[in-house]
């Protein structure tokens, strides 16, 4: 039975905001959710006390919860919150660098989409050092997931980042700060004014990138939702829902729809500017959009 | 201790330039999609490279295959393949970046040197030790993302040794994790091992002026008589609220002399040039103007500072012919 995941919030949010986000969760059809902080170290969209009360809240409701770790790890005080968050991680917790493959060596864990598995021989290796399940980088194509499925090591899940802006890249900058001419190391959070990020348009007002702090994003949402039938045949076990801030619970319900009763709800509309695309699932431009030209319910 | 300069060679007579005018070690790459510099008429073929490593050798230089793409299924027998035609000649040191590869040649080839290519994306201690453990490497080359004050913490805690950037086109995102050129046209350095690609470039004259396009969509557009760069797609100007500008980074190169003395003074063992794209006699000018630099910043300490013809005979070879500390100083963060 395929399962649906909630990753991590990549943007800054007001607390509760992301209280309530968690609070709706637990009624929401979903099986697994990611917590915790993965592009800015300087972020706190919780207290460090809150975290496992909400991973409580959420185990009580039945979904399995999964700790996120940070993706770009430069100082020692962040090699010691790893430490602390792998240590404390309820069962799973997500490596995103391989500083946290490093620490974590031996203890279950989800090898993240930034550890750049491309391979069976880099897919066999993390599963050696304890990986369970793997979350494809956003890049790869599905035929080259469907490879990788048919060989993979025996019990390893598979999850493939099926709705959201896609995390493209990250830097020693700080975009958001820059572009509001900010020093990163005087930022003011201002971050937190984007609960979506900050699109970033083409001089023909074409939307293009999405500024998040240190990490670059599509503008365009990437949307798998008319291809589960073909995710579900390459061997593609969890799929990743990436949050937003408004109406994500209709998206989480459209793809509960198409998972377990096949039905054909109407998808909702993208209220990001941008739209959707789907290119890299068939191997072409990420920006593409193959399903959608013809329409957002069109058979894969 | 010994710091040594590594350039950059794409073909046989860059090769030749970089080890005349001062490199201690050169890095090439073999044709095809088995490393990060994937362009047309670009890179060496078995025999050249083998007659690379033999004048290199003959004047003391070493002589890296890079082989820094994360190959899929589908490209994985070419990634094994280089690394056997690497060892069959005696290349000095294998550059690599996947995971896959590293277990494939420490298994196979354990004779051979490894070390982590920047597309390798390890920007602290602790994934430096996840492949010295698992690897062996005996050096990694860290992405153009840490402070000076980070990268002298790092070597304090890594028996690792580390090579850095101190000269070339800036990547502005942390290589290897930067998917924005598939993105916009399906082909990525770490899948295929080209950024921006120059089959997906475009040039417009309008009367707004010239554009440049990367796989339609626009980059850049300039004003009459401003030079026009290379568009890749970080280096465009774009539209972010109520400003158009480099809304990601400059067309601008990386120049590290400023603070040459204190990455010196950190361990750092090697100083390492981008440009394997570039022309021999660029690689000549640029070789012998980082010796020159090199020499000096040994022989006077920490007190050195980089001589004004020096940096601006470097400027005058730079993209946008101007240079930036980049993240070693970290107001540029």
């Amino acid at each position: 039975m395929m399962k649906l995941a909630v990753g991590p919030v990549l943007y800054l949010w007001e607390r509760t905001d992301a209280l309530s986000f968690y609070e709706s969760l637990c009624e929401a059809p979903v099986d697994i959710v990611y917590l915790g902080e993965v592009v800015c170290s300087k972020r706190r969209v919780l207290e460090r006390d809150d975290w496992p009360d909400v991973a409580r809240m959420l185990t009580q409701a039945g979904k399995e919860v999964v700790i996120s770790t940070l993706a770009l790890l430069e100082a020692e005080s962040e090699l010691a919150t790893l430490a602390r968050q792998i240590d404390g991680a309820p069962r799973l917790f997500e490596a995103n660098d391989y500083a946290a493959v490093e620490y974590g060596a031996g203890r279950p864990f989800v090898a993240g989409p930034h550890l750049n598995v491309y391979n069976t021989s880099t897919l066999n290796l993390l599963a050696r050092q304890g990986a369970r399940r793997w979350v494809a980088p956003v890049e790869l194509p599905l035929d080259t997931v469907a490879k990788l499925a048919a060989t993979r090591p025996p019990g390893l899940e598979i999850e493939m980042f099926a709705y959201g802006r896609l995390p493209l890249a990250f830097s020693a900058r700080c975009f958001t700060a820059r572009s509001h001419n900010l020093a990163k190391d005087d930022c003011g959070f201002i971050c937190g004014s984007y609960p979506d990020g900050l699109t970033l348009y083409s001089r023909e007002e074409q939307p293009f990138l999405t500024l998040n702090g240190i990490q670059t994003q599509s503008a365009s949402v990437q949307n798998l939702h008319p291809h589960v039938s073909s995710l579900r045949a390459a061997g593609v076990d969890v799929l990743r829902l990436s949050p937003h801030s408004l109406g994500f619970i209709d998206v989480v319900r459209a793809f509960d729809e198409a998972v377990n009763t096949m039905g054909a709800t109407e998808f909702p509309e993208p209220y990001l500017p941008g739209g959707y695309c789907d290119g890299y699932l068939g191997g072409a431009a990420g920006i593409a959009r193959a399903a959608h030209e013809r329409g957002s319910r069109a058979p894969p | 201790m010994t710091l040594e300069l590594v350039c950059p060679a794409g073909t046989l007579p860059a090769l030749r330039a970089a080890v005349d005018h001062g490199a201690d070690a050169v890095y090439i790459g073999f044709r095809g999609e088995t490393n990060a510099r994937n362009f047309p008429g670009l890179n060496f073929a078995y025999d050249d490279a083998r007659s690379g490593l033999n004048y290199a050798h003959a004047r003391g230089a070493r002589v890296f295959v890079a082989i820094n793409v994360y190959p899929g299924p589908g490209n994985w027998q070419a990634g094994v393949d280089a690394i056997k035609q690497a060892a069959d000649i005696g290349v000095d040191a294998l550059i690599l970046a996947d995971p896959g590869l590293m277990s494939y040649a420490a298994e196979h080839h354990p004779e051979l040197r490894l070390h982590l290519s920047v597309q390798g994306s390890a920007t602290n201690w602790r994934a430096i030790e996840f492949y010295r453990r698992e690897f062996g490497i005996q050096r990694a080359v860290l992405p153009r993302v840490l402070s000076c004050t980070q990268v002298q913490r790092l070597i304090a805690r890594t028996s690792v040794e580390i090579e850095v950037f101190g000269f070339g086109s800036l990547c502005v995102m942390v290589e290897g994790r930067c998917a924005l050129s598939s993105y916009v046209t399906g082909h990525s350095p770490n899948m295929q091992g080209v950024c921006s690609p120059a089959h997906a470039v475009r040039w417009e004259e309008t009367p707004d002026g010239r554009q440049s396009r990367l796989n339609g969509v626009l980059i850049d557009r300039y004003a009459p008589g401003e030079a026009a760069g290379y568009p890749t797609l970080c280096k465009g100007r774009f539209h972010v609220n109520d400003s158009v500008f480099h809304a990601l980074e400059e067309p601008t190169s990386l120049n590290a002399l400023d603070v040459l003395p204190r990455l010196v003074a950190s361990g750092v063992r090697a100083i390492k040039v981008e440009g394997r794209q570039r022309s021999p006699a660029y690689v000549a000018h640029v070789t012998g103007l980082l010796r020159r630099a090199l020499d000096s910043c040994l022989s006077t300490g920490e007190d050195w500072t980089a001589p004004r013809n020096i940096t601006a005979a470097l400027d005058h070879l730079a993209e946008g012919r101007t240079h930036t500390l980049g993240a070693y100083h970290r107001p540029w963060q």
